[in-house]
């Protein structure tokens, strides 16, 4: 499904992604765990098109997809949720997701099916994005990014500065994801979090790999985090 | 009864003023680019609308099926290609662009089509008018307003109800994020562009069929564009179009005391609104 090779990607003049290499199997999952500043979203967004890569190449589907802009790779299947969700504010909760019908890919998302999903969504339906609570927000910008209908989700920090039950219900829905054929990529700096929703994990210290496998030990996983 | 008269030929005026500030309104609503060169496009699609007719066409209206579109396509290019580039967090970059596109716009019209001035032939239509009263209503200016007023209602419906109207309002919203939807942000830029720019070709015939212009006459042009987008509220599209009949109206009605207080009256009510309402009419 995705292979990323060897990648570097800079934030401006600044390394923030160093010589990085992880794969997403066929409706697969894997979770990249690492502290503030490791590289994390730099590494989604570097997937999904936002910013570009240095070295390496990043394969989708086994298509070199490295020098594609952001919205062929939605229109080839990525979906990204981006950290601090980046709804647009200014249209309705239902414009938000209608405007992910721009992808064109059929498949089981339709607006039905993600309001039967997120019912906290199309309560919404009809209000400015802007005025949502967080977690509305949040489950807006995963049921925009469904919309798409993608083969592969790619999760920035979903949980971030969310109430525990709201984090619950999110990740929740990520089974019911993968069941539609669906591969997630997640990005979490709630360990925990990371290692319940997905047995393998790479881990990301200062733009580089400090450890990765599956279903790892605890402290094997504080080490590779913290460093030391 | 004068008064009555002035304030419906102001209205009028206002219709022409407003197809003009609608381009410069909606450029600026969509990618925050001021365009200087707004009234100098103006200009551009009178001339050629004239060149057009004077190599056989049979008359202006005619001309427009090639004018609007060959403008518009330059808006699409210049967008894509030059003004995209000048998109960043400061307003200098379009600022110079634009004013540079206008300085070039106005001197190549001035080496091919001479400082003369110029007007679009419309035959009867031109000078035809109905008559209400004691009132005068010419049919040009009528036909004009009527055009700005079904071509910014179209735009409104389009912006609010079409996938590319809610695109539109997205990449002023959060441009990067437009490309996760799978929608192009330079592309979307691009057709907005477009459109400001094939509104500003239908307001440049309109101009050159209802009076005479010079490869000049732009600046004047943009000036009052600005003013009524500023009284209206920027980057309000109905708030443009009321601020250009206001406009209309204090013009037309200020000279009838004195015809030279046409353009000071203007200014001093653009003035008025920018210390006292600086955010125009209706807020966005």
């Amino acid at each position: 499904m995705l292979e990323v090779e060897d990648v570097d990607v800079y934030y401006g003049q600044l390394p923030a992604v160093r010589d990085v290499s992880l794969a997403v199997p066929d409706s697969g999952i894997l979770a990249v765990i690492g502290a503030n500043g490791a590289g994390k979203s730099t590494l989604l967004k570097a997937i999904a098109g936002q910013l570009p890569i240095r070295k390496g190449r990043i394969l989708f589907g086994g298509r070199d997809i490295s020098r594609l802009p952001a919205h062929q790779r939605a229109r080839l299947g990525i979906a990204l949720v981006p950290e601090g969700r980046r709804l647009f504010k200014s249209l309705t909760v239902e414009e938000n997701l209608l405007t992910a019908l721009s992808t064109k890919r059929k498949g089981p998302w339709s607006l039905d099916a993600v309001y039967e999903r997120f019912p906290l969504v199309a309560e919404r339906r009809g209000r400015r994005a802007g005025d949502l609570s967080g977690g509305e927000q949040q489950a807006t910008s995963i049921a925009r990014a469904l919309v798409t209908n993608p083969e592969l989700l790619l999760l920035d920090e979903v949980s971030l500065g969310l109430a525990p039950a709201i984090i619950a219900q999110i990740y929740a829905s990520v089974p019911l994801i993968r069941e539609q054929g669906t591969s997630i990529l997640l990005v979490e700096q709630d360990v925990q979090q990371a290692t319940k929703a997905s047995p393998d994990v790479h881990c990301l210290l200062q733009g580089r790999t400090s450890l990765a496998g599956r279903d790892l030990d605890l402290a094997d996983i504080t080490r590779a985090y913290f460093g030391g | 009864m004068d008064y009555v008269n002035a304030v419906v030929q102001g209205i009028l005026q206002g219709g022409l003023y407003a197809l003009f500030a609608a381009g410069l309104s909606y450029m600026f609503g969509v990618m925050r680019i001021v365009n200087l060169a707004h009234g100098a496009l103006a200009i551009l699609a009178a001339y050629g609308a004239l060149v057009l007719v004077r190599s056989g066409f049979a008359s202006p209206l005619l001309a427009l099926l090639v004018v609007v579109p060959v403008i518009a396509a330059l808006g699409y290019v210049l967008q894509r290609f030059v003004l995209q580039r000048t998109l960043s967090d400061s307003p200098l970059p379009s600022l110079l662009v634009t004013f540079g596109m206008a300085i070039i716009i106005s001197n190549v019209l001035l080496l091919t089509m001479t400082a003369n001035t110029q007007q679009l032939k419309l035959g009867g239509l031109g000078t035809a008018s109905l008559e209400l009263g004691s009132l005068r209503i010419g049919v040009l200016p009528l036909a004009i307003l009527i055009v700005a007023v079904v071509a910014l209602g179209t735009l409104s419906l389009v912006m609010a109800k079409t996938q590319f109207g809610r695109l539109v309002r997205a990449v002023s919203d959060d441009a990067p994020t437009v490309g996760l939807v799978g929608a192009s942000p330079k592309h979307i830029y691009a057709i907005a562009a477009a459109i400001a720019f094939g509104l500003v070709a239908i307001a440049g015939v309109a101009f050159g069929v209802s009076r005479g212009f010079d490869p000049t006459s732009g600046d004047l042009l943009l000036i009052y564009a600005f003013e009524a987008v500023i009284i209206g509220g920027l980057g309000s599209l109905w708030g443009t179009f009321l601020g250009a009949i206001i406009l209309g109206v204090v013009q037309t009605v200020a000279a009838t005391f004195d015809t030279t207080l046409f353009d000071l009256a203007g200014h001093v009510v653009f003035l008025a609104f920018l210390i006292f309402l600086p955010n125009g009419i209706i807020r966005r």
